[in-house]
């Protein structure tokens, strides 16, 4: 099951206290995080790799970045 | 299109290229330790428009307007810029004049106690110390859900007003050039004795600052997310680019012949070891809560962002209150009323951390 971090106009370091909170949260195997600008869409990227998750695929879309991240 | 100064290797050859530039700028006439404050720049300029009157500490620097501008150009050829704004403006503003004051304090942002460090000025670790005292306190409030709301984004031209305010203060400079022993040129002052008097020549800080601002607004360069990251996500990005900060310009300033080790007499420095730490917590705490180090505000301004340019008014408030209260500390020490200004500061801070939350983790 996905579940999804709706993290846009927030800054930094909110975007990836939400995606950590997600990911940390246990019964998650996917999450879709939703951002609105491209450093958040690296520090998030960054701490789901830190985590020892993927980033299966990035979508942007009208601004925003839908990011994919994965349990592996 | 992958963004190279976003990577490891990338944030150190930032923060590398930084210190080296903040030294050559103190070569080329900044004020020792000094070669690129944002606080105190940014205090300079505050003078320089006679907001406030200390007539050692006035000068439109070019730094800062270089650091907006060139923020701006990378922003807009890299499509990242972005007009935003409207998460708890009044709130960043505060948090904007008090870390101001607190910086004042000290004598300098995080950006001067890195380059004070690299320059020998012990005082610089009780400052470095405060810094991340304050920024570890700005965590435990965003652990228990602080948050300043979601900023929107604005119409375009929104973004463009931080911009041409700097602009228009480059224009000022241009038409109200420095005149040798003039206390003001025009409508601007310049300080004729002090750190205000001491400048690199007007192309050399203009292009240093432009280029700066160019590279950190790639690389999202913040010397209070370097603490932050490390304290909150035990993450070392920010925090390789704020070591090479300090490690090249001590190196460059070992070459330079700018090394003085010591606590005693240093540049534009007091000895005030628990003000001089309790100032950066007041700052730390402030920029924590605020999201950026008084630099980053300014990287974020020229990308349209509208809150950090209601930070950046804020810190030129902060210090005009600084210099006109008394509250600023000077080579002789604390100022009349800088104790009592950190006081409310930590107090304020306190309440804006205990109060504002948006969403519930």
């Amino acid at each position: 099951m996905s579940k999804t971090v709706d993290a846009r106009g927030l800054s930094c370091p909110q975007p990836v206290l939400m995606t950590l909170d997600g990911i940390k949260s246990g019964n998650q195997s996917a999450l879709l995080i939703i951002v609105d600008n491209e450093a958040s869409r690296e520090n998030v990227s960054r701490a789901v790799a830190n985590q020892g998750w993927i980033v299966a695929g990035i979508e942007e879309e009208d601004g925003d970045y839908k990011i994919r991240a994965q349990k592996t | 299109m992958k963004n190279v100064f976003a990577t490891r290797w990338g944030i150190i050859g930032v923060g590398a290229v930084i210190g080296v530039l903040a030294a050559l700028l103190q070569f080329f006439g900044n004020p020792a330790n000094m070669g690129v404050c944002v606080a105190c720049f940014v205090r300079d300029i505050t003078g320089s428009v006679g907001l406030h009157r200390a007539g050692v500490v006035q000068y439109m620097r070019p730094e800062i307007i270089g650091f907006v501008l060139g923020s701006l150009g990378a922003a807009l050829v890299y499509k990242e810029f972005k007009p935003r704004g409207g998460s708890a403006p009044i709130a960043r503003f505060v948090l904007g004049a008090f870390a101001m004051i607190g910086a004042l304090v000290f004598l300098g942002c995080p950006w001067r106690a890195m380059l004070r460090l690299a320059g020998g000025d012990g005082n610089a670790i009780l400052g470095l110390a405060g810094l991340a005292a304050g920024i570890w306190i700005g965590t435990l409030f965003l652990k228990n859900g602080y948050s300043l709301g979601r900023a929107k984004s604005f119409p375009r031209a929104a973004g463009w007003i931080f911009p041409a305010i700097m602009a228009g203060f480059l224009v000022l400079l241009l038409v109200n050039p420095a005149t040798e022993g003039e206390g003001k040129s025009g409508v601007l002052f310049y300080a004729t004795a002090g750190p205000g008097a001491m400048y690199a020549p007007l192309w050399v800080s203009l292009g240093i600052g432009l280029l700066i601002g160019f590279m950190a607004q790639r690389s999202r360069f913040c010397t209070m997310g370097a603490i932050r990251d490390l304290v909150l996500f035990k993450q070392v990005h920010l925090f390789s680019g704020a070591l090479a900060l300090i490690a090249f310009a001590f190196i460059a300033n070992l070459m330079l012949g700018q090394f003085n080790p010591g606590f005693e007499n240093q540049p534009v420095a007091h000895t005030s070891h628990a003000w001089n730490a309790l100032g950066m917590v007041l700052a730390g705490l402030a920029f924590a809560l605020a999201g950026g180090c008084p630099g980053r505000q300014l990287f974020l301004s020229g990308e349209g962002d509208g809150d950090a340019a209601i930070f950046v008014i804020g810190m030129v408030v902060g210090a005009a209150f600084s210099h006109n209260f008394g509250l600023a500390s000077s080579p002789a020490g604390v100022g009349p009323h800088g104790i009592a200004a950190v006081i409310i500061g930590l107090i304020v801070c306190g309440c804006i951390g205990f109060t504002m939350k948006e969403y519930r983790r």
